[in-house]
């Protein structure tokens, strides 16, 4: 049985009277401790499905199963205790007022859980940050140790599976490969599954097992990582995809 | 460790010093614009005078002597002169800021955290709960200030307390918009979804996630309207509504002047004056420290 | 001559905690050709740009030995005549199109502004300049275009309209600041080969400034490799694979391929000598 199953998701915004359907029949399996990526361009809805999956995005038809269970709504404590997510924006995800501290104990203190201190000490080794750095403000960090906080923050309560929405899209090259080589070996060492969304292939396909591409809301095609290295993907989006992003490499 | 060290250190060791330090940056910014620090001075000045006021006034401010009745400033003994019992107007502003003081704070304890509750209330939430609380407060704006708070008092009865709460009554609406603008802009932030992800309950998001974005412009707002909340406590001892004599309410003292406001003019002048200069002391903290807690201002 | 002659630019900004400078001593010089500027974020690839227009804010100050471009010193010349440079001679293409267009005015209103403003052209040419300029950016509906108001276009299509905005006086030299880096991959590349025809095809000079160093390579003719408001290396782009700085080939490296290997991603070390 796969850890996320997914069904026919539709998502519709209704906004000042209009209709604008994000993600339309979309479905997806993925298996426990798999990686599972989403690519597209802007306005394909792969955002969104990680936002509907957590409650931050309406429903409004087919079904999301987490461990064959549908989920509840509205999500619930123990739905955190097993699902998190990192955001896009380092500097929009941290609260600009709280110390890391703060943001670290925040799970813990909602959650009931005991060990505070050692807790957030161990969690700040865990993601590759000094224990000095406990009690900064979010604007005393730069972009990549923000993102090491928010991951650090996603696994407080020990989910089970990670939603990352373009962790690294805002930060520089370098601190990207460090990014996700910290997710990475986190990945490795407590046996998350993770969905994925990027705008980037060569990102998607350095993390991921299986890939979704999607356009305009709809999934386009699915592919394996083999078959995306070997560029054997059938629909014409999904090759100018690859062409785009390929593109970028430099062929020595 | 000197405490400017501790201060400035960039690695802090606990949550107090963390605060500190920003407290300290804050004020490093404030301390650049001298209007500011005037009216942090002015400010000041007007606390210590209400807490000392016993030892700084040469007078008792109720007691009358009628032998000294209307003397003009700078006679002996009454720098500020006498009014038309014969009290030291020096002595009945010294008193007469305590009062000052005391509506402020009441004000200041009751209109922008009903207003704060309210607008982030109706603003996270949205929907019917932001129509019924905000239509509320589309009602008492509709109002002109001082004309509610006078139908209050009316009803109420006049005194120091009635007055005090007709005041909070009518200035709690703008908080409350302000409130609910500033946390319309939050309520959709990717920090407001990582916090409902971690099972935060709405309580918890809007106490500890929301108000703390809104307090900066609430605060300003405050501090702008607190010349507006000592001239209608004044208005409302102006007309008899607030205030009763003989305590030495600056207001009252005003109204009670301006029957020989043309011959002894000082009688009603030096309270005007004392409320001018801490209404212009309170609005120039209030943008002072707009530039200095305003999260979209420069440094963040 | 070189059209753009840059000697040992200072960009610095003095704030509380005494002068940061983002830019340390830059000079390079620009002929009718593509030059990138690459780096990572707080690089001064930035400033740069903008320093050359001198669109730096106080705290900012500029200081610079010469910026001669067409026998004018930028660095000294009084503000009147900066302006009358900037935009006619020198036009500067942004990141995000959604903050350089006026939301509530329509396109072409914006596009014939400057026309009709500095050129006194009338209404009449005004509107022909604007749509020929449109179609010079492969808009293949500018009678469409000139009608909608910025939100109305896609990201793409924002870009390409402030680029045939920029184009419409005919500048000597185009700054470019990630004009590509808000858009989606596929549409990326076509805005890259508008501005590359464009270059090409009216000889202007062109400032390229990106975070994508493998981009640079491919688009540019020469790069200059910026860290922490300094040049650590100058190379013509065809040779980047033999890039010799460190810093240079950590950016290459660090990037993940398609096809690549599963191993951690190597990082960069950086070294305190880089930044001497």
């Amino acid at each position: 049985m796969a850890l996320i199953e997914i069904e026919n998701l539709t998502v519709t915004f209704t906004a000042n009277g209009r209709q604008v359907r994000a993600v339309q029949g979309v479905s997806l399996k993925v298996e426990e401790r798999q990686s599972f990526g989403l690519v597209g361009e802007s306005g394909s809805g792969k955002s969104t499905i990680l936002r509907a999956i957590c409650g931050l995005a309406p429903v409004t038809g087919g079904t999301i199963r987490i461990g064959g269970k549908p989920l509840a709504d509205p999500r619930g404590k123990a739905f955190s205790a097993q699902v998190q997510m990192v955001f896009q924006d380092p500097y929009a995800s941290l609260h600009p007022r709280h110390t890391v501290d703060r943001v670290l104990s925040e799970p813990l203190a909602i959650h009931g859980l005991p060990g505070t201190d050692q807790r957030i000490e161990q969690a700040l080794s865990d993601v590759g940050l000094p224990a000095a750095f406990r009690f900064r403000f979010p604007h005393q960090l730069s972009g990549g140790q923000r993102q090491r906080v928010a991951i650090a923050r996603a696994l407080m309560l020990q989910p089970d599976i990670l939603l990352l929405d373009e962790p690294t899209s805002a930060l520089d090259a370098s601190v990207q490969a460090e990014t996700l080589n910290l997710l990475s070996r986190l990945r490795a060492e407590r046996g998350l599954t993770f969905l994925m969304v990027s705008h980037d292939l060569a990102v998607i396909d350095h993390m991921c097992d299986r890939v979704l591409v999607m356009q305009h809301g709809q999934a386009v095609e699915e592919l394996s990582r083999e078959t995306l290295a070997a560029a054997r993907m059938t629909t014409a989006y999904a090759r100018a995809l690859f062409a785009a992003s390929a593109d970028r490499m430099l062929d020595p | 460790m000197t405490t400017l060290e501790w201060l400035s250190d960039p690695n802090p060791k606990s949550r107090l010093q963390a605060r500190a330090a920003q407290g300290w940056l804050a004020w490093l910014r404030f301390r650049r614009n001298p209007l500011a620090m005037l009216g942090l001075g002015i400010t000041l000045a007007l606390v210590l005078m209400s807490l000392f006021a016993p030892w700084l006034a040469p007078h008792d401010p109720i007691a009358q002597a009628l032998s000294d009745r209307l003397q003009p400033p700078l006679t002996a003994g009454h720098w500020l002169g006498t009014d038309d019992f014969g009290r030291d107007v020096w002595s009945r502003i010294l008193y007469g800021s305590r009062i000052t003081l005391y509506i402020v704070l009441l004000v200041i304890l009751t209109a922008p955290v009903a207003g704060l509750v309210i607008g982030t209330v109706a603003g996270y939430f949205g929907g019917l709960v932001d129509s019924i609380l905000m239509r509320i407060t589309d009602i008492f704006l509709a109002f002109p200030k001082l004309i509610l708070a006078l139908a209050l008092v009316a009803v109420l009865g006049p005194g120091m307390v009635n007055a005090v709460l007709a005041i909070a009554l009518t200035s709690w609406p703008p908080y409350a918009r302000v409130a609910r603008a500033e946390t319309l802009t939050v309520r959709n932030s990717d920090y407001i979804a990582a916090t409902r992800l971690l099972g935060a309950s709405s309580a918890r998001i809007i106490w500890g996630h929301v108000m703390p974005m809104c307090l900066p412009s609430v605060i300003i707002r405050v501090t702008l309207d607190m010349a507006g909340v000592i001239l209608t406590a004044a208005g409302l001892g102006f007309l008899g509504l607030g205030v009763q004599p003989p305590l030495p309410e600056w207001g009252l003292m005003v109204s009670a002047g301006r029957k020989f406001l043309f011959e002894q003019w000082w009688v009603a002048t030096m309270p005007g004056l004392a409320i001018f200069i801490v209404s212009l002391g309170f609005n120039l903290l209030g943008d002072g420290l707009r530039d200095v807690l305003d999260p979209r201002g420069a440094g963040r | 001559m070189s059209l753009l002659s840059v000697s040992n630019l200072r960009v610095t900004f003095d704030t509380e905690s005494g002068p940061v400078q983002a830019v340390r001593g830059v000079s390079f010089e620009l002929n009718r050709e593509r030059l990138g500027i690459v780096g990572e974020s707080g690089s001064g690839k930035t400033m740069t740009g903008r320093a050359v227009l001198r669109l730096i804010r106080p705290p900012g100050r500029i200081e610079a030995d010469q910026m001669l471009f067409d026998g004018q010193d930028l660095a000294k010349i009084p503000e009147s005549r900066m302006r009358a440079l900037r935009g006619r001679r020198i036009a500067m293409v942004m990141q995000d199109p959604k903050f350089s267009l006026n939301p509530v005015m329509r396109v072409g209103h914006q596009l014939m502004e400057g026309l009709r403003q500095r050129d006194h052209a009338t209404r009449a040419e005004a509107r022909s300049k604007a749509l020929a300029a449109l179609q010079a950016v492969q808009i293949r509906d500018p009678e469409r275009v000139m009608e909608a108001y910025p939100h109305e276009l896609s990201g793409g299509m924002g870009q390409r309209v402030m680029i045939a905005m920029m184009l419409i006086p005919n500048p000597d030299l185009l700054i470019a600041d990630e004009p590509t880096s808000a858009l989606d991959v596929t549409v990326q590349a076509e805005v890259l080969a508008i501005l590359d025809n464009l270059v090409k095809t009216r000889g202007m000079g062109l400032i390229f400034i990106s975070h994508d160093l493998r981009l640079v390579a491919r688009f540019c003719d020469r790069v200059l490799v910026m860290y922490k408001g300094k040049i650590v290396e100058e190379l013509a782009a065809r040779d980047l694979l033999h890039a010799r700085h460190p810093y240079t080939q950590g950016l290459l490296n660090c990037l993940p391929r398609i096809g690549g290997s599963r191993e951690p991603l190597p990082t960069l070390d950086r070294d305190a000598e880089w930044a001497r």
